[in-house]
């Protein structure tokens, strides 16, 4: 399966909940309908809530990919509301 | 401008909020508000408005912190009676954010100073308590175009509604004139109970917030009472027509500010 592209990336392993989801959303503002974040994230509470969250807002989540070192990476297409 | 880490952190429970998010966080921290009286109403609304990044403060209030103040005024403590007001004020908002500047005009609203008072900010809230300062600063910004929220509390009641030019009556479309001076009474003598300035303080920040992040709807065109002792709130409707109004109407008799006389024990 080839590499999803995108258009900016944000690390969120240094935070916990909610910060994990706030410091994504905060990133994903910066960018423009259609594009796509890259949002990389610790195993475990982040990988419950951030992807949900990111739906409830209306944006279209493309992959979760598990680094397999522990964290994983999410892929966030923006929508606009 | 980016909000850095610890504005992410320090808004964090705002920008999770669908209807601020960072770009409503970032309006706040460029909003400037005018409270005029930093009494039991301006009180809570300063403070909820620093608290939530309101970048721009102004504080309006000629007088000292007085003992009988503490009681519902919750900017002030003990040691700043005999303060000016608008420095102790300054010093509580600079105390809980240092993302928020404060200008304090330390005097009396009048007919001389209120519309250059008014014209540097995006919204202005009526914390005074009487009618003389909530006529002038309806006037004044009808005249200036300003949206402003005003409020009222005495004893277990308070009332507020939301101007905003164009969209619904002013203050004096439905009050019309000041009741004679004396008929009366004002809260000094009448007392009121502080918790009341907090819950419709922080209702005039919230109409101010919702105003500045462009969200929800607002008390224009309708004026919301609460009754503490039968816990009632009660949102009336305000009559749409306002172009008979002497100041907010298609032919406008009030064109000048005007200093109602205030009742005498009101006088310092
Ligand atoms: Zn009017």
């Amino acid at each position: 399966m080839p590499e999803i592209t995108f258009d900016a990336e944000v690390d969120i392993t240094d935070k916990v909940c909610p910060l994990t989801f706030v410091k994504a959303k905060v990133s994903l503002e910066e960018l423009e309908e259609g594009e796509v974040l890259a949002i990389r994230m610790n195993d475990g509470e982040p990988v419950q809530n951030v992807p949900r969250s990111m739906k409830e807002e209306g944006h279209q989540v493309l992959k979760l990919k598990d680094n397999e070192d522990g964290t994983y990476t999410l892929y966030v297409k923006k929508v606009e509301a | 401008m980016p909000l850095t880490d610890e504005q992410i952190e320090r808004y964090s429970r705002h920008i999770i909020l669908k209807e601020v998010g960072a770009k409503g966080q970032n309006k706040l921290l460029k909003a400037k508000v005018l409270i005029i009286g930093a009494g039991g109403l301006g009180a809570p609304a300063a403070m909820y408005l620093a608290a939530a990044g309101v970048g721009t403060i102004g504080i309006a209030d000629a007088d000292e912190v007085d003992l009988s103040n503490l009681q519902r005024q919750i900017i002030h403590g003990t040691a700043d009676v005999g303060k000016a007001k608008v420095k102790s004020a300054r010093e509580t908002i600079n105390q809980m954010n240092p993302d928020v500047t404060v200008n304090t005009y330390r005097t009396f609203v009048s007919s001389e100073n209120i519309r250059e008072l008014i014209r540097d900010y995006d919204f202005i809230i009526d914390g005074t308590d009487n009618f003389p300062a909530k006529f002038l600063i309806n006037d004044a910004c009808v005249m200036e175009k300003k949206p402003f929220s005003h409020a009222g509390i005495i004893r277990f009641k308070g009332q507020l509604m939301t101007y905003v030019p164009g969209e619904g009556p002013c203050y004096r479309c439905v009050f019309k004139n000041p009741p004679p001076k004396d008929a009366v009474p004002t809260c000094k003598q009448a007392g009121v109970i502080g918790a009341m300035g907090g819950v419709i303080g922080s209702l005039q920040a919230m109409e101010a917030i919702k105003y500045i992040i462009g969200k929800g709807q607002l008390l224009t065109g309708s004026l919301l009472t609460y009754d503490a002792l039968t816990m009632e709130f009660h949102k009336i409707k305000l009559p749409k027509d306002t172009h008979n109004c002497p100041v907010c109407g298609e032919h406008p008799t009030i064109t000048e500010l005007i200093d109602y006389e205030q009742a005498e024990c009101d006088m310092k």
